[in-house]
């Protein structure tokens, strides 16, 4: 193993850990908040990196019927929810909220697919599809149990997973799509030859990065966010609307994924079912930063990164059972680490 | 002794209500799940198959396994038990395939296998395999590495079966055709970068490179050997030829080399190809209801197993009724004796000891040229 071997895997072990580190830092966040293992994360990287390589081809991607669908399920919901508490002076909020934003998204791909629009236009729309899926996700299948236990919540994760990635299949179908590079750039650097790519996802990762910790520390919808993870009854009390909190978490989630997508839609070619194991990878970087550390998550998710780069080069078929094998060491130590008594605890609040 | 009576006068009318007149053919296919991109092709071709088999009308029961294994058994045994099927066809995937071979065999009823599936003793007895073997495929790339001199092959394969298949046949073509094999490197469908596996093949300096994946996933390395300026000769396999590859590998794939039947360019084929016409009659059927463009390998293996059992079945005929286990027996066995039968990939002569039956005849090299497969130059003869 030479030296530029050596950099060479490290500038591919950092690109694939920023996109790990941005994943990590979504599930950490929505975890905090509403105690949810998002499972579904992954799928929204996939429907975003196959919506822009469908954008690109001039065909209207599938999701939207997904986007269209869920939302009225959504409204259905909250309809359902305003007539039993006989407020219906909600009814047009949550008209405009699920229905017509969903659908002028819809109609707004519908204008733009044939027409193929410039690149950054392409991003927006995408952007636009995938991250309202995030509150309606957290409307149709959290909020109803937003009460239950981990596990009960974990279970819920699974399937939304499953339905999204059934939904995926059916409208983007089996085959693997790979969407033109934002720019065919590339620069030397000493021995390496970077690609301007791979220099977006990272700059990209650390841009919204700092918008996180700046929409945490000053925003006071940030501000409420925090309050709830640290505590849900008392964020309650002094009037901070935990379910919003929720809808706002995933809302994030939704969009990180998607950018996450949309980033590395060029650098590999994306199927219907690629995300979920990017995500489950984003999920064990979180896991090593102890699932509780902002700051640690990163680490861990560029140490995963790192870790797969070198994995693959010295010995590429245990690559995966190297990569997963590394979440049990903290998973002991936290578990030896934790309070026997934590699951009642949740349960009796 | 009562109980007896009952059983016997049960058994006999059970086996009168078995004994039908038409044939069922019990078929169970990942139309849905991850293998579906190939599935689909599968059950298209069943539309395009004729009404009877050996001049008896035939039924097809069509099951979707959602390309899983586990699904893929229990459908053989509903068909087996339910729809009293005389002969299973299935899966594409692999594993699914050989579910159903295993019940297949504890039914007693033939089995045509639908993807290249690694089978022996019993299981084999009543199965057989449509498709090319995986080391039939691989010695055209063997044989076309041979010819221009090259002696380390590298490997880049599927972490998978499919992977270790593509492999195995490479190592076991290796010795004969005095090539060397520098690298066994894997690497998964879902990974998002192979540069680690790339920067290994490119340091052990091979002569050419040998691609075990498939489809749009086996873009992934070449592309990143591209990037990293590997000028040699890439090769793939048979699964790998599908215009998919191509359009998400884009320019890095132009010059890519694979197997695959003559099923997929039956129109440059020379005239005295053995299979062209069947090839370029079924090639224009499919086109003509699915759309140009649409051509592709795996239909072709289902309606070869249509044309296995249809030359097969007049001889089992005579010796017992469809629904029969005399019939199955017979079907079996003229399966086992079919000779020179021409299909859409190849010509199939079995044997009791080959229950495959194909020759090189049933493989052609063909190259990316201009964004479109093509057959290789002085090819196909």
């Amino acid at each position: 193993m030479t030296a530029d071997i050596v950099l060479w895997l490290a500038q591919d072990g950092v690109t694939n850990g920023a996109i790990y580190a941005l994943l990590a830092l979504a599930l950490l966040l929505v975890f905090s908040v509403t105690r949810v293992i998002f499972v579904p994360q992954g799928e929204f990287i996939s429907y975003a990196a196959l919506s822009l390589s469908l954008l690109q081809a001039g065909q209207v991607p599938g999701v939207v019927y997904v986007l269209i669908g869920g939302g009225f399920l959504a409204a259905l919901f909250e309809a359902g929810v305003a007539l039993r508490d006989k407020a219906l002076g909600r009814l047009p909020l949550v008209f405009l909220g699920y229905i017509v934003v969903p659908c002028a998204m819809a109609a707004l791909a519908w204008w733009a697919a044939p027409r193929k629009l410039d690149l950054g236009w392409q991003v927006l729309i995408v952007l636009g599809l995938i991250v309202p899926l995030g509150p309606i996700v957290y409307r149709v299948a959290y909020q109803p149990l937003a009460k239950a236990s981990i596990l009960v919540l974990f279970i819920a994760s699974m399937a939304v997973h499953y339905v999204l990635q059934g939904l995926g299949l059916v409208f983007f179908g089996g085959e693997g799509l790979r969407s033109t590079a934002f720019s065919d750039a590339s620069f030397r650097l000493g021995v390496l030859q970077m690609s301007a790519q791979s220099l977006l996802v990272v700059l990209a990762s650390v841009v919204v990065m700092a918008a996180l910790w700046l929409f945490f520390g000053r925003s006071i919808y940030g501000k409420a966010l925090r309050a709830t993870a640290i505590n849900r009854v008392g964020a309650r009390l002094v009037g901070i609307r935990t379910g919003l909190a929720g809808g706002l978490s995933l809302l994030l989630a939704a969009f990180i994924g998607a950018l996450s997508g949309i980033l590395i839609s060029p650098i590999t070619t994306i199927y219907y079912d690629t995300g979920f194991l990017i995500g489950l990878k984003g999920f064990v970087g979180a896991i090593l930063g102890g699932m509780a550390s902002y700051p640690l998550a990163v680490v861990g998710a560029l140490v995963l990164g790192l870790l797969e780069a070198y994995a693959s080069f010295w010995s590429s078929a245990f690559k995966e059972t190297i990569v997963f094998a590394i979440i049990i060491p903290p998973l002991v130590w936290l578990s030896l680490r934790s309070r026997p008594l934590e699951e009642d605890e949740e349960e009796a609040e | 002794m009562k109980f007896r009576i009952i059983a016997a006068a049960l058994a006999a009318g059970l086996a009168a209500a078995t004994a039908h007149a038409e044939i069922v053919v019990g078929v169970s296919l990942g139309i849905t799940g991850p293998g579906a991109s190939l599935g689909v092709h599968y059950r298209n071709a069943f539309q395009l198959m004729g009404k009877t088999l050996g001049g008896e009308p035939v039924r097809f029961v069509i099951l979707d396994d959602a390309s899983d294994p586990t699904n893929a058994a229990k459908n053989a045994r509903k068909l087996v038990s339910e729809e009293k099927a005389d002969v299973l066809m299935g899966s594409n995937g692999v594993p699914s395939a050989v579910q159903m071979a295993q019940a297949a065999a504890e039914a007693k009823i033939p089995m045509l296998v639908m993807t290249p599936a690694v089978l022996s003793g019993n299981v084999l007895h009543w199965s057989f395999v449509v498709p090319q073997p995986t080391e039939l495929m691989m010695s055209a790339v063997a044989e076309q590495l041979k010819a221009h001199g090259v002696k380390r092959v590298g490997y880049i394969g599927y972490s998978d079966t499919w992977g270790d298949l593509v492999y195995k046949a490479m190592q076991s073509l290796a010795k004969p055709y005095g090539l060397e094999l520098v690298t066994d490197e894997r690497y998964a469908r879902s990974d998002t970068s192979v540069t680690g596996q790339v920067l290994r093949l490119m340091s052990t300096n091979p002569d050419a490179i040998v691609v075990g994946g498939s489809g749009t996933g086996a873009a992934l390395p070449q592309v990143a050997l591209v990037e990293r300026g590997y000028k040699k000769a890439i090769y793939h396999n048979h699964g790998t030829v599908n215009a998919e590859f191509i359009k998400v590998g884009g320019k890095a794939v132009e010059g890519a080399i694979a197997p695959t039947g003559p099923l997929v360019v039956p129109e440059e084929l020379p005239d005295s190809f053995p299979t062209k016409k069947v090839s370029l009659d079924f090639t224009k059927r499919y086109e003509a209801t699915f759309g140009a463009g649409t051509r592709n390998a795996f239909a072709g293996y289902a309606y070869d197993g249509y044309l296995l059992l249809d030359a097969a079945v007049p001889a089992a005929l005579k010796k017992g009724k469809p629904g029969t286990p005399q019939f199955h027996e017979a079907l079996r066995t003229a399966l086992e004796n079919v000779k020179n039968v021409v299909g859409t990939h190849g010509v199939y002569n079995m044997d009791p000891k080959n229950h495959n039956g194909l020759d090189e005849r049933a493989r052609v090299l063909v190259q990316v040229r201009n964004g479109a497969w093509h057959l290789v130059k002085g090819n196909g003869q």
